[in-house]
């Protein structure tokens, strides 16, 4: 067996020092019947050449985006992933090392949280962030809690509801297990809304369908009304758009996908978490602090743990462990590879390409608009075809197309498209007549 | 000096560029902008390489060497299951994607499912928790669930060990119930009196770990199971331990009725310095409707995620999970075949056993008997006659180049350390471990300084966590380098 390097002479002297007969004199306390009698009825044995072929095979029988033309967001986003990202994060430094909990031994995963929390909190205006979540979703969920229990007068939660579908889901999960009350409502009925029970209202920005709100009018009502402001925020987008410090946000979170992870159906991806100083001490998970060694060197350690599970256990901000921290580490270095300028290069590309395939399809005569809201790489527009055979069509020639949705036809376009790619999807879209 | 990106950051570098842009330019609306730029590093692609691997050199990997961390299960992980994962096909599917377009992603996951409830002896499983803590809210959901849609809505309790996971007690309350924990007995099990005695009609159920974090086998599991289900509750499995028990015997045969894995642990994918992991969750037949929406379905050789779940607990994340630890999970179950997984946990607990046997001559070992594929030392004896503290034999571990076992934990063993080889060491590590532990004991007695003071050739030595909890420093401030 390849990844078992025991040979069988090994065995006999290591038994024999144990003392035991055979390896079932290791397993007497299983009582007998709860043994298992037969082999687990699992595919056999393959070798590297026989598995690598029959994964190929596998893989082969998905459509890949490289082999097509992805025009589908939806919290997901086909973005260029610079080559150095795969090359550092494939060092097994990083990739086979447990969480840091010996810092003496840690410093490099240590180092590149504290850089990657850095990098958060410039993005967000927020003054401290954590060292990841699971995704943008369970992010959500998180702060909806932590929310939730930051004051005594007030528990519930307002979800404007043009946030993306699964968060919503997922945010209804973690509340309602917790007994919490949650409603959700349109930015409009929000503004009309008496506030005085309500914990947090949480927002998307922009909006699933890719409206940017008034945000400064919305946030200055939320917090007027004296309840706690969580933005759930596309970091990309943040490179551009306002900040939500700027808009009295108190917890910003969010999927950072967009920033060097990839599409991976759906996962591993990278929920950020950062904060107003005042709710630190609540939030959940890893969180870096520096500080010095006995020497006086600078070094990096795990900190606030008295938040944690291992110390706090069900009094613990959350039962979050294991976190992201090979994707924060692919987003710390995406961060860094664009840097100050070429992250908002990066952002303004989206910008100008969705604009410019917005407009294409527009005009087209084809399409309808939805809204008159602005919009950053994502947007809506109401086709005059079913939504579902527009996108079979388009496949046929090379494109996957948006996502069906309420409100229309949602469409995200990244800085990977090309002016070819775009004059041909709305060609394509606009002569299909289904 | 620890120096971070941000410090090789001068106005107009750049590590990156953008095709010449080819359509008109767009811009934003003035109030929608930002006003200021995100104070992001200027650096180039040199710059970047050489920090983030000079960084990296500071960390410690299984590549590098062994690390007996215990209930954290440390193996060795493959390159294969790490190059399958790279594969476009998988990599670069967009989760949105129509089903037609992704049945070999769909394929995989479903695949994957059928193994994890094979090796679980459960019926039912969802990839979707992206970790062990959430796989345990998950599972503790999906008890709550199940308990509701009986209309038993007395139940506010979750019964948890002593000797439990954090994980354990912080999930149960995610789920909105009150911890009660039960005791060890002086066997390091369950105590069943204690048990028997906690469990009532109010008390949704008991989540184990089989073997405990002790590394002992509950050997009264039938009987355990028993109590809880004659009082309605449910049985969790924390599946932090499974790599003790591949092929030998499994969660469903014992009694439980929710399982978690930790396929980050068990199933040989990357820790990634705290993530990501993947934590599918397992249940028997009637718990398979509370399942997370959606379910990976198969129907005439057709694979599709099913939405349609009424019962369902409804989403703990968005889409499926983390796909790409999925597919590295299911690479590896085919490497070992049936056989190989029992080999392994056969191996592990023979590694295991031979490092306790090799080490009891010098340390306490509370519980001496058979372990399983861990067991938990304590440095009691140190501590008393030479002032030498489990802490201290954990740092001077760093300095003959080990990462340290798990220490203080379970907190039912004083100075413990709980040491966890995994099956993918040979008996000449194991050797020399055992030989270094010794002579650590040797050193306790005669130069305890030298303990206390360790770690002594690491890149950073002790640390003051002390002052990083009281005054936090959380991030990087221009103003404090200049």
């Amino acid at each position: 067996m390849r990844y078992i390097p025991v040979t069988d002479k090994d065995r006999e002297e290591m038994l024999s020092k144990c003392k035991a007969k055979n390896i079932d004199s290791f397993f007497l306390a299983i009582p007998e019947d709860v043994r298992l009698k037969r082999l687990l009825n699992l595919p056999s044995a393959r070798s590297e050449m026989e598995l690598i072929r029959y994964m190929q095979d596998i893989a082969a029988k998905n459509s890949n985006t490289n082999n097509y033309s992805c025009f589908l967001g939806a919290g997901a986003y086909d973005h260029y992933i610079p080559s150095v990202i795969g090359h550092l994060t494939s060092r097994q430094e990083f990739f086979t090392a447990y969480t840091p909990y010996q810092p003496e031994i840690s410093q490099g995963t240590l180092t590149a949280i504290f850089e990657y929390q850095t990098m958060i909190c410039e993005l967000t205006g927020m003054d401290v962030s954590n060292a990841s979540m699971y995704d943008g979703a369970s992010a959500l969920g998180e702060a909806c809690v932590i929310a939730s229990s930051a004051s005594r007068k007030r528990s519930d939660i307002i979800i404007v509801e043009d946030m993306h579908p699964e968060y919503k889901e997922t945010v209804q999960t973690y509340l309602k297990f917790r007994g919490i009350k949650y409603t959700a409502m349109s930015v409009e009925q929000l503004l009309n809304a008496d506030l005085t029970s309500t914990a947090g209202v949480c927002i998307q920005y922009p909006s699933f369908y890719g409206d940017i709100y008034d945000m400064e009018r919305i946030g200055r009502y939320v917090k007027e009304s004296g309840s706690l402001f969580i933005v759930c925020a596309n970091p990309m987008a943040l490179a551009l758009l306002k900040s939500p410090k700027g808009f009295g946000a108190d917890f910003v979170v969010g999927e950072a996908q967009p920033l060097g992870i990839p599409l991976g159906y759906g996962g591993p991806y990278l929920g950020y978490f950062a904060c107003i100083k005042e709710h630190m001490r609540k939030m959940p998970g890893r969180i870096v602090g520096k500080t010095t060694d006995v020497d006086g060197k600078t070094a990096y350690v795990l900190t606030l743990q008295a938040r944690e599970q291992h110390i706090r256990r069900e009094k613990a901000t959350s039962n979050i462990c294991s976190n992201q921290a090979l994707c924060a580490l692919m987003a710390t270095i995406y961060l860094s590879v664009t840097g100050k300028e070429g992250f908002k290069q990066v952002a303004k590309r989206c910008v100008d390409n969705a604009h410019y395939v917005y407009e294409g399809l527009l005009n087209t005569g084809k399409f309808l608009k939805t809204s008159d809201l602005p919009f950053f790489h994502e947007f809506t527009v109401s086709p005059k075809s079913d939504i579902s055979a527009l996108n079979d069509y388009l496949f046929k020639h090379g494109f996957i197309g948006g996502l069906d949705t309420v409100k229309g036809w949602l469409i995200a376009v990244t800085e990977k498209r090309t002016k070819e790619e775009m004059d041909e999807f709305i060609r394509r879209a606009g002569e299909f007549n289904g | 000096m620890a120096e971070l990106i941000f410090d090789l950051s001068k106005e107009g570098k750049c590590a990156f560029s953008l095709p010449q842009s080819q359509i008109p330019s767009y811009e934003i609306d003035e109030r929608y902008a930002r006003d200021e730029d995100a104070m992001l590093p200027e650096v180039t692609e040199v710059d970047v390489i050489r920090h983030f691997t000079n960084i990296s050199r500071k960390n410690y990997g299984v590549d590098q060497g062994f690390y007996p961390l215990g209930s954290c299960t440390m193996k060795y992980n493959p390159k294969l299951n790490e190059d399958v994962s790279k594969l476009q096909g998988f990599c670069a599917l967009h989760p949105y994607q129509p089903e037609y377009q992704v049945q070999g992603a769909l394929k995989a996951a479903y695949d994957l499912q059928q193994y994890l409830c094979e090796i679980t002896g459960m019926s039912g499983a969802t990839l979707q928790p992206a970790a062990g803590a959430h796989g345990e809210m998950t599972g503790i959901m999906i008890i709550k669930a199940y308990h509701e849609s009986r209309k038993d809505t007395k139940r506010t309790k979750m019964i948890v060990p002593d000797s439990a996971h954090g994980t354990n007690p912080a999930s149960a309350a995610t789920a909105g119930y009150d911890v009660v924990q039960v005791r060890s007995d002086d066997k390091g099990l369950v105590d069943i009196e204690a048990l028997a005695s906690m469990m009532d009609e109010e008390t949704a159920g008991l989540m184990l770990t089989n073997p405990n974090t002790l590394g002992l086998f509950e050997s009264n599991i039938k009987e355990i199971a028993k109590i809880v289900h004659d009082k309605g509750g449910l049985l969790y499995y924390d599946g932090a331990n499974l790599n003790a028990i591949m092929g030998i015997a499994r969660p469903f045969d014992m009694g439980f009725d929710v399982v978690h894995l930790n396929l980050h642990k068990t199933m040989s994918t990357p820790h990634g310095g705290g993530g990501p992991g993947s934590g599918p969750v397992c249940v028997k037949e009637e718990l398979i409707k509370f399942l997370p929406r959606p379910v990976v379905c198969k129907k005439n050789d057709i694979y599709y995620l099913d939405y349609d779940r009424k019962d369902s607990i409804g989403r703990v994340k968005a889409f499926y999970g983390n796909f790409l630890v999925c597919i590295k999970a299911l690479t590896y179950i085919l490497t070992m075949g049936p056989e190989g997984l029992k080999q392994a946990s056969e191996t592990a607990v023979l590694n295991a056993n031979y490092i306790m046997a090799g080490v009891k001559d010098n340390f306490i070992i509370p519980y001496d008997r058979f372990c399983m594929h861990e067991f938990v030392l304590s440095g009691n004896d140190q501590k008393e006659k030479y002032g030498v503290s489990t802490l201290d034999m954990a740092k001077r571990l760093l300095d003959y180049g080990y990462h340290p076992p798990t220490i203080y934990f379970p907190q039912i063993v004083h100075e413990g350390m709980m040491i966890e080889p995994t099956e993918t060491e040979n008996k000449e590590t194991l050797d020399k471990f055992i030989e270094v532990m010794n002579k650590i004991a040797q050193e306790a007695i005669e130069d305890s300084d030298l303990l206390h003071n360790a770690p002594h050739n690491t890149y950073v030595r002790r640390l003051d966590e002390v002052t990083a909890a009281r005054n936090p420093v959380l991030k990087w401030e221009k103003e404090q380098d200049l």
